[in-house]
Order: structure tokens, then C-alpha cells, then sequence
């Protein structure tokens, strides 16, 4: 009977015949689950691309309140995160947990570097009153405290918005430009909203992803991995991964538009 | 909770008599509350949602009793849309979605499939307490500002409104997860658990209906999970991606919410095909006809399914275009739909029908969503629905489908009630109930039918004259319909106190859940069961000394 069999073996539970198939209802069921993931922020991207659709001067006017390099290090950092963490999911595979410890460590500090960038950005954003939805400074008071050209304006002051922008750049644009400018800077806060929904929400995933490394970390301590027992590392690697392709996408959408 | 309580109490004096059984294993509700047997967790599933549906139907009650005579004013009109939202949201989340998935599903797939549990048990509980959960929330919502919406949260209005959407909102976010989880469970379970001599087309058609299911839970529902996350941020921070006065789309909203709610209506059928299947040949005792054919019908249903959602969306403002494309992929889901329909009566051809409990209740289902499908298609025509769009037209044809579906699970809770609680329910008393559950469905919903095509607008409050025949009408089908499913509680719970023991295959089933006793041992099966054709009933044989059937491979 197998199931006097499973008792010895604490790495396969006792409803799997062999470690082959719980291996591969595992992988299965995590494939499933991130197919949910990408659907889930597929719902985003769509509502993103509808408005960008509909009005893209709005997000031509956006993108330039963002920084495309610390965007852009960011990117790296998390390509770079991505490397390792295949290399701990290698090392895992080779039952060689010291390796793994390390490339966690890594992983670990790539997603925290990540995250201190994000902190910079927000708080850039905050300071400049550049919030989602009502939130959003449309009074201008923050206006004083930076010297940017031309913050964002809302159809409530349409009149305020014409007026700032002339005083921005008087003489370098044409009516036309002018008037898809002032279109533009209309409905910012929507602009912010996205932005803030989609990082965010991506955001959370890489704390998600922090704690699970640090789970990992505390299992590989115990040299819980071997050749046949491996799963914890590769399932989680597939989850970084996508929360890395996922910002792939998010970074040329929002930093790089023109 | 009534079930806990009845087994563990139930069980305790004949506990020498007995052979262990999942039931009797283990005692306290912290046996229940902190198991990890799939069967268990049903039968938790089952106790939540009993209590879901008696409440949904006393607000459905209060709806067709304040339209006997609206001059009476039983209802303000305030309270009578938080009624027909809170019926609505109740139903459709707490017990249609939830209820052959997770019921049954989690009862019956392991064991069909000769297996100890699902693939991922923890994650399997994990998911009834997110469900518990959101429960509570619901419930909680009824006495924090109620919600007076429509189930459907339609934006701008669910972004503004003084009701509590917020709290509704995050309780379908949590239930959303876990049916993404559920169906995640019984896809991986379906897929990589199958015993020895199980092909994909040697499996109970059950087991298809489940997988497809689960293909729907997880396209769908992390979308409407993306969706009410929006609303929700809409209402705190008034994003303005769905309120126009924000600058957002309202249509967007709707696009999103069907995207994922209209799959959710063959999240709510696929199983209750899958059940149908099983029902059919069992108590006709004839192999299924056309078993590729079914087996591909539902898939082919999940993958229409995510593409049909504009139908909702005909008088929204879409283009022309979109709409002819969306009503002739609507026409297209017919198609699998009713090669089932034609499978099944096939199957009835020349087999050896029993009007059991049932088998009645498929039989109504028959024709209760022949009609429901048939006046689906009404609907998807561009033309007539304009004309039919938000009237009681509407109403009673997805009631038509939807009560057929509740009237599939009803036969299924029938069906393997002996085999979930080791005793039989009163074959008498079943009949009569499936009897009234079909006559009082009919006469409530036949008569909207009609005043739907005059011109009766759903959700309205008050109505002239000339619509109180038909009104009347439908609410005493409703009292009936009530009864019907009041007999049906009655009887399964007193099948546990008071019903005769079950045989292991009181039905001459050929699937293997049949092969272990009544109830099952906590682990399924000693062994793992060969398995072979699901449907050849020639291996089932019936000793006349034991006056029971026999199943090939007894445990």
C-alpha cells in the first residue's frame, strides 16, 4: 500500500502516488495560478490601453512627469533579479543550498533596491501633488514648491489651464499643439490613477515576493532542498519571473511614450 | 452547520455497529473546521451555502409578495431594490457559482477519480474559509447599508451610491479568489490524478464538465477580481476610469463585468451538465450517447463563453459592428448546448428509465433549459432585444436557465446524498418534491415570459393593471416553488436522522465513487481502483440474495 509507504518519505504527501506527479501537479497548479495573474493585470493593461486610446496627448503630457531613468535602473535591477533567481532555482535543483542562500541574498536585495526607487518616485509624485483620482492636487497648491512647467489641470479650471500654459511656453507652439496640449493636461489625475493602480498593484506583488524569499531562505537554511525536492525554489522563480515580465511591460507604457 | 452537528451527533450511538467512515474518524467541530479531506470540506461548502440559499429566497419571497398588491407598500421602494439586489447577489455568489463546483466537485471528483483527495488539500480549506469570509461579509452588508444596485454594480451609479457597494464588492473579490482556487484545484486534480486505465476519454463526463469549469473560474474571474478592485478604488479615490464625471468610461465598466460575468453563467451550467450526464445514463441504465460529444461540447462551451460578453452590451451604446459579431457568436453557443441536449435524450431512447428523485429533477431540467435556452437566443437577436432588453422577458429566461441549474444540483445533492451521508431519503417525499419544485417554477416564471413581451420593464416597483394577472400568477408559483424547496431541505436532513442505511452502489452506478462503501472511508479507497468504461452497466451486477448492486471492484 502506498500509503504506509508515504509515511517515510516527509517530502511527498500521502494522497500522490510518487514525487513525479505531485512534482507535476504542482507545476501544473502553478501555471495555472499566474495564468490568473497575467488575466488579472490584463484587466489594467485593457483600461490602459482604452484611455490611451482615447486620449493619448493625456498620456503624452503624463509620461513627462515621470523619470525615465530611474525607471529605466529599475528595469535592470529587476532583469538582474531575474538571473539569480534562476541560478538559486539551478542550485536548488543541484540540492546545493549554501549556492541558493546566496542568490536569494541577491534576489532579495535587487527587490528591495527596487522598491527604495519606487519610495523615491512616490514620493516625488506625492510632493508634487501628481496623486490618483481625487487625491490629485488640482488646485496647483503644490505648485510653488517645484519649478515644473506645466503641472497638470483639470476640465474644472480649464480657463487656469490655458492661462498657465501660455505662461509655459509662449511662443514655441502652434495653436494647434496648444490646444492638444491643454487636452492633454486635462484629466491628469486619470493619467495617475493608472499609473499608480499598475505600479502599485505591482508593487505588492514584489512584497509578496520578498516574504517568499525570505521563507525560502529560512528552509534552505535547514538544507531543506535536494535533487527530488526542489519545488518550493522553481515554483517561486516561475512567480519572480512573472512579476518581472509584468514590469517589462509597465516601464515602456508609462516612462517611455512620445 | 447543521450538517457537522448531524453527523458527528448522529453517528455517536451506532458508533460500534458502524465501520469508521470520514464521518465518524474523527469528532469535535475542530475536526471540521481544521480537515483537509476534500469530503468534509463539501459538505462545509454545503452548510454555508444552505444558509445562502434560504436567505436569497426570502428576499425573492419578499420581492413576488410585495408585487402581489404593490398598493399595499410592504415594501418602500428603497427596500424594494436592496430585495432584488441582495436575492440577486446572493444567489448568483453565494450559491449558484459556488454550489456544484465546490459541493459536489469537491465531494465527488477525488473519489471518481479512485483518489485519496484533491491535489492541493491545504489550499482546498484555505479556499473555504476565503469563501466563509466573504460570506460573512454579505451578511454583514445586510444590516451596514444594505446595497440596492442590482447584482450587476453598474457604474456610475455603484461608484456613488449611498449603499454599501464597498463592502459587497470586497466580499465577491474574496469569493472570486476562491473559486479561481477551486477550479485551479480540480483542474490540476483532473488532470494529473487520473488511476491507472483512466484515459481523458474513459472519464465520467463529470470529470470534463469540472475541467471546463475550472477553465472558465480562472479566464474569468480574475478579471472581474481587476473590476471590482477599480470600483472599489472609484469609490475612495474616484479614479475616474468608470466615472464619467471623473472622466472615466462607464461602458468600460460594463465591458468588464460581463467579460467576466457573463462565463460565469457556464461556470453556473457546465457543472450542472456534467451532473446531468451522470444522472441520465444512471438511472436509465444505458451507456451515455455521444460521450465525445458531450465531452467536447463543454469544452467548447468554455471557450465560447469568453467571447460572447457584448450581447449584454446591445443597447449600451456599441457599435453596430461589434453587436453582429457578438449576437452570431451567441447564436454559436447554442450549438454545443444543444448537442448535449440532444445526447441526453438519445441516451433516453430505449433505456430502462427510473422516475427516481433524480431522474425527475433532470428530466425538469430538460425542459426547464430547453426553454431557457431557446429564449436565450431571442435575446441574442439584435432586433428583438432591443425590444425585450430589460424586461421581464430577460428575467425569466436566465431564470429558466438558472433555476435549471439549481434544479440539476438538487438532483445531484439526491443522487449522492446516500453515498455523502450513508443513509437513503424518502423516495416518496423526493418525488413530490421535485414534483413542486418543477410546477411552482413554471408557473412563476411562464407568466414573466409574457408580460416581458408586453412590455413589463424589469426591477420596477409598481406596475398598471392590465400586468396583474400575470403578476399574480407568478407569485403563487413562487409560494409553490418555496415549498418545493423547503420539502427537499426536509427530506435530505431527515434522510440523516431517520433514513435507511445505504448500500455502497444504491443506484447501479458504474463510476468508481460507487466502488468504495457508504460513506467512504476518510482515505477514499484501500487501494487504487483500475479504471475502465465509466458507463458499461453490464459489470454492475444485481444480487437478488443482498438485494443490492454489486460494483465489479468492491472494496
Amino acid at each position: 500500500m502506498s500509503d504506509s509507504h508515504a509515511h517515510h518519505d516527509p517530502h511527498l504527501a500521502h494522497h500522490f502516488d510518487s514525487h513525479k506527479q505531485q512534482f507535476t501537479a504542482q507545476k501544473l497548479g502553478m501555471w495555472l495560478f499566474l495564468a490568473t495573474e497575467v488575466l488579472m493585470f490584463g484587466g489594467l493593461f485593457v483600461a490602459y490601453s482604452v484611455f490611451r486610446y482615447n486620449h493619448p496627448q493625456m498620456f503624452h503630457e503624463g509620461h513627462k512627469h515621470l523619470n525615465w531613468i530611474l525607471g529605466a535602473t529599475n528595469t535592470v535591477i529587476l532583469l538582474f533579479s531575474s538571473f539569480t533567481m534562476a541560478m538559486a532555482v539551478r542550485c536548488a535543483q543541484l540540492g546545493n543550498n549554501k549556492a541558493v542562500i546566496r542568490f536569494l541574498a541577491v534576489t532579495f536585495a535587487c527587490a528591495l533596491g527596487f522598491m527604495c526607487i519606487k519610495y523615491v518616485e512616490y514620493s516625488e509624485k506625492i510632493a508634487h501633488g501628481h496623486l490618483l483620482g481625487n487625491l490629485y492636487d488640482f488646485e496647483h497648491k503644490s505648485e510653488g514648491a517645484e519649478g515644473e512647467g506645466h503641472s497638470a489641470v483639470t476640465h474644472e479650471s480649464t480657463e487656469d489651464a490655458s492661462r498657465k500654459s501660455t505662461e509655459s511656453k509662449p511662443e514655441a507652439e502652434t495653436q494647434e499643439e496648444a490646444a492638444a496640449r491643454i487636452e492633454g493636461e486635462k484629466n491628469q489625475h486619470v493619467f495617475f490613477s493608472l499609473y499608480f493602480m499598475m505600479t502599485g498593484l505591482h508593487g505588492i506583488h514584489v512584497l509578496v515576493g520578498m516574504a517568499i524569499m525570505i521563507w525560502l531562505f529560512l528552509r534552505a537554511r535547514k538544507n531543506e532542498f535536494t535533487p527530488t525536492h526542489f519545488a518550493a525554489v522553481d515554483l517561486s522563480g516561475l512567480y519572480w519571473h512573472i512579476v518581472d515580465i509584468v514590469w517589462i511591460f509597465l516601464f515602456p507604457l508609462f516612462y517611455l511614450i512620445s | 452547520m447543521e450538517i457537522n452537528a448531524d453527523s458527528s451527533a448522529g453517528v455517536a450511538p451506532t458508533h460500534q455497529a458502524e465501520p469508521l467512515n470520514y464521518l465518524n474518524h474523527k469528532k469535535g467541530i475542530a475536526s471540521w473546521l481544521f480537515t483537509v479531506d476534500h469530503k468534509r470540506i463539501g459538505l462545509m461548502y454545503l452548510a454555508l451555502i444552505g444558509v445562502a440559499l434560504f436567505l436569497g429566497g426570502v428576499f425573492a419571497l419578499a420581492v413576488r409578495t410585495h408585487l402581489l398588491r404593490p398598493s399595499d407598500k410592504m415594501l418602500t421602494p428603497e427596500q424594494y431594490a436592496q430585495m432584488f439586489t441582495l436575492h440577486g447577489v446572493i444567489m448568483i455568489f453565494l450559491v449558484i457559482i459556488p454550489g456544484i463546483p465546490a459541493v459536489l466537485g469537491n465531494f465527488v471528483v477525488p473519489l471518481m477519480l479512485g483518489a485519496k483527495d484533491v491535489a492541493f488539500p491545504k489550499l482546498n480549506l484555505f479556499s473555504w474559509y476565503l469563501f466563509a469570509t466573504g460570506v460573512v461579509m454579505a451578511l454583514v452588508t445586510l444590516f451596514t447599508g444594505g446595497l440596492d444596485t442590482g447584482w450587476t454594480l453598474y457604474t456610475p451609479y455603484s461608484s456613488t451610491s449611498f449603499s454599501n457597494v464597498s463592502l459587497v464588492g470586497t466580499a465577491a473579490f474574496i469569493m472570486g479568489f476562491s473559486s479561481i482556487l477551486t477550479g485551479l484545484n480540480m483542474m490540476v486534480t483532473i488532470q494529473t490524478m487520473r488511476p491507472k486505465g483512466m484515459t481523458i476519454f474513459r472519464m465520467p463526463l463529470f470529470l470534463w464538465a469540472a475541467y471546463a469549469t475550472g477553465i472558465i473560474q480562472i479566464i474569468g474571474t480574475p478579471v472581474l477580481a481587476i473590476t471590482l478592485l477599480l470600483l472599489l478604488m472609484e469609490r475612495f479615490f474616484r479614479v475616474g476610469i468608470f466615472d464619467p464625471a471623473m472622466g472615466g468610461d462607464a461602458v468600460l465598466f460594463q465591458h468588464f463585468f460581463w467579460f467576466y460575468s457573463h462565463p460565469a453563467v457556464y461556470i453556473m451550467v457546465v457543472p450542472a451538465f456534467g451532473v446531468m450526464s451522470e444522472l441520465i445514463t444512471v438511472h436509465t441504465r444505458k451507456t451515455i450517447f455521444g460521450y465525445k460529444a458531450i465531452a467536447y461540447s463543454s469544452v467548447a462551451i468554455a471557450i465560447l463563453s469568453v467571447i460572447v460578453w457584448g450581447h449584454h452590451l446591445f443597447v449600451s451604446g456599441q457599435t453596430m459592428r461589434t453587436s453582429v459579431i457578438f449576437s452570431i457568436i451567441t447564436f454559436a453557443v447554442a450549438v454545443p448546448s444543444a448537442i448535449k441536449v440532444f445526447n441526453w435524450m438519445a441516451t433516453l431512447y430505449k433505456g430502462s428509465i427510473a422516475l427516481t428523485t433524480p431522474m425527475l429533477f433532470a428530466l425538469s431540467f430538460l425542459f426547464t433549459f430547453g426553454i431557457g435556452g431557446l429564449t436565450g437566443l431571442f435575446c441574442g437577436a439584435l432586433a428583438i432585444d432591443v425590444h425585450v432588453h430589460d424586461t421581464y422577458f430577460v428575467v425569466a429566461h436566465f431564470h429558466y436557465t438558472m433555476i435549471g441549474v439549481v434544479m440539476v444540483m438538487l438532483g445531484g445533492f439526491y443522487h449522492w446524498w446516500p453515498k455523502i451521508t450513508g443513509k437513503m431519503y424518502h423516495e416518496r417525499l423526493g418525488q413530490l418534491s421535485a414534483v413542486l419544485v418543477f410546477i411552482g417554477m413554471q408557473m412563476t416564471f411562464l407568466p414573466q415570459f409574457i408580460m416581458g413581451s408586453l412590455g413589463m420593464p424589469r426591477r420596477y416597483y409598481w406596475y398598471p393593471d392590465e400586468f396583474s394577472m400575470h403578476h399574480h400568477i407568478s407569485t403563487g408559483g413562487s409560494y409553490i416553488l418555496a415549498a418545493g424547496f423547503a420539502l427537499v431541505a426536509f427530506n435530505l436532513i431527515w434522510a440523516i436522522f431517520n433514513g435507511k442505511k445505504a448500500p455502497a452502489n444504491p443506484w447501479g452506478g458504474a463510476t468508481m465513487e460507487w466502488y468504495t462503501q457508504s460513506p467512504p472511508l476518510p482515505h477514499n479507497f484501500d487501494s487504487a481502483p483500475e479504471a475502465g468504461d465509466p458507463y458499461d452497466y453490464t459489470k454492475v451486477h444485481w444480487d437478488n440474495e443482498k438485494k443490492e448492486f454489486i460494483s465489479p471492484y468492491v472494496q
